[in-house]
């Protein structure tokens, strides 16, 4: 690991004060599980790391006129045994729960779910964020089996955020801080699908602190369904999160969101409208998996990753509409 | 490198360590002579390392020890009382719950973790409170039934004495 200073402001203020307008400069240290991965392997090697955990600001969850806000340090643990996450957004409680290690959960935070960096085994092994070489991809003839089934390039790498598909499905927004202001971005565009390796898989800019989620106050129903390899600490290979706003027993209006899938939270609207006046069955959830991945374009070794994503996709559906 | 101070409360001592921003709390233990914080996939993956900070368990190769400033750390060496063993360590050594014992002391913290905020888990959520901690070993099914034999007996696996040092097990 490179050598680095270390800062500890106790405000967002002083925080974004650390920060620097090009990337590499600092980073910003939540709970760690990610950037000192990022550090061991020196993709990461900022010359400033800036711990927020001491921000008070930035811990809590709460209920406002706006709906629900969640501090960017709330970790996975807090936010999936939250009673009020619990009541309302069920999608999310499961995303985060979803996470099998208690010690990885007491650690991660929400901001750092969000900011982390994909775990593409190309892009950990230093052959950047899109795997190039000669101005190609090497992902499409190489080891794909854990890589994107949408999106086709030339990113293949999946978003390994688990809480982005249920944060996109329920319409949430980040807040976004930096020196010069705020603004609030929708989490379906904090994701973002880089065409060169120079892009970040975020909207988040060098200067910025993402500080907080905001999930408006909707009543829907929601879950999330996560296929993984081991019951134990592992990486899903497919996830679905749905949230169905319903009309008595028929769904007024659905948002169905894959996970693990594509570099970003990949949005169905084709899912979502064959539910649309529909009650919820075997039948229906079947047919709305089948239409979640209509488009999908496996790789060479990851075409088992679509049966995956359809059966997570009705399963979600049926656990939505059960509880 | 530039180092600070490090203020922390290992096993209820205070202690005032001079350390590097980037050393990782894994390393600073180790140093320091707890070698019962294991060292293993250095990932987040395998557990070994797991140390209760302020009481919830975490792996100590992906914190950096300058994120302990003010803490209560917990390790292995801080469990028995005297010669006396945490109900948790007379049950792993009754059901022979450790082979070759790498995975035990995270498997052990784990389930105290556990333990102090739900005295009488089931089954399953003794599994989910240890599946953050990997065993090549056992299989897993002495450590669970000795989790759940300490969440039965607390007072008689309290009086159980520490092994003489030396012995081999
Ligand atoms: S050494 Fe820390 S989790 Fe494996
Ligand atoms: S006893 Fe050997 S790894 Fe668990």
């Amino acid at each position: 690991m490179e050598s680095f200073a270390y800062a500890n402001p106790a405000t967002v203020e002083e925080a974004v004060g650390q920060l620097a307008a090009q990337w590499g400069e600092a980073d910003v240290l939540a709970g760690g599980t990610d950037l000192i991965s990022l550090m061991k392997e020196n993709l990461h090697a900022p010359r400033r790391v800036v711990n927020i955990k001491n921000i008070k600001a930035l811990e809590g969850i709460r209920k406002t006129a706006a709906g629900l806000r969640i501090g960017a340090l709330v970790t996975m643990d807090e936010l999936a045994k939250s009673a009020l996450v619990l009541a309302g957004y069920r999608a999310l409680a499961e995303a985060a729960a979803g996470i099998p290690s208690p010690q990885i959960r007491h650690m991660g935070t929400v901001g750092g779910d969000l900011c982390q960096r994909p775990r593409c085994w190309y892009y950990r092994g230093g052959f950047g964020l899109l795997a190039m070489k000669d101005g190609k991809s090497l992902v499409p003839e190489g080891e794909n089996k854990y890589h994107a089934i949408f999106g086709g390039g030339p990113a293949y790498f999946v978003s390994a955020s688990s809480l982005g598909p249920a944060l996109v499905a329920l319409g949430a927004k980040v807040k976004l801080v930096s020196a010069k202001g705020a603004r609030e971005v929708p989490v379906a565009q904090f994701f973002v699908t880089p065409k060169d390796g120079d892009t970040r898989e975020i909207a988040l800019r060098p200067d910025e602190i993402l500080t907080e989620v905001v999930v408006p106050g909707a009543a829907v129903k929601s879950a999330t369904y996560e296929v993984r390899q081991k019951t134990a600490l592992d990486w899903p290979l497919a996830t679905a999160s749905v949230a169905l706003e319903m009309n008595g027993t028929t769904v007024k209006s659905a948002k169905i969101v894959l996970g693990h899938v594509a570099p970003a939270p990949w949005d169905s609207p084709a899912a979502a409208h064959s539910l649309a006046g529909k009650q919820v069955t075997e039948a229906t959830a079947e047919a709305a998996g089948k239409a979640a991945v209509a488009d999908a374009r496996p790789l060479s070794q990851n075409a088992y990753k679509v049966t995956l994503a359809k059966v997570a996709v009705k399963r979600a559906l049926l656990n939505a509409v059960k509880g | 490198m530039k180092t600070m101070e490090l203020r922390v409360t290992v096993n209820g001592q205070p202690r005032k360590w001079s350390i590097g921003p980037g050393d990782l709390l894994l390393d600073v233990l180790r140093r320091e002579g707890f070698f019962g914080v294991k060292r293993g996939c250095e990932k987040g993956e395998c557990g070994s390392c797991t140390v209760l900070v302020d009481g919830r368990a975490v792996n100590s190769c992906l914190m950096f020890a300058a994120k302990v400033q003010g803490c209560e750390v917990l390790t292995i060496e801080g469990l028995a009382d005297g010669d006396r063993l945490d109900p948790i360590q007379g049950a792993f050594l009754d059901h022979g719950a450790a082979q070759c014992g790498f995975c035990t002391p995270g498997m052990i913290l784990a389930a105290k973790w556990l333990l102090d905020k739900n005295p009488h888990p089931s089954e399953d959520e003794v599994r989910e409170a240890m599946a953050g901690v990997l065993c090549r070993c056992t299989g897993y099914i002495k450590p669970v039934e000795a989790v759940l034999a300490a969440a039965k007996q607390p007072a008689k696996r309290a009086t159980r004495k520490r092994e003489p040092a030396g012995v081999a097990r």
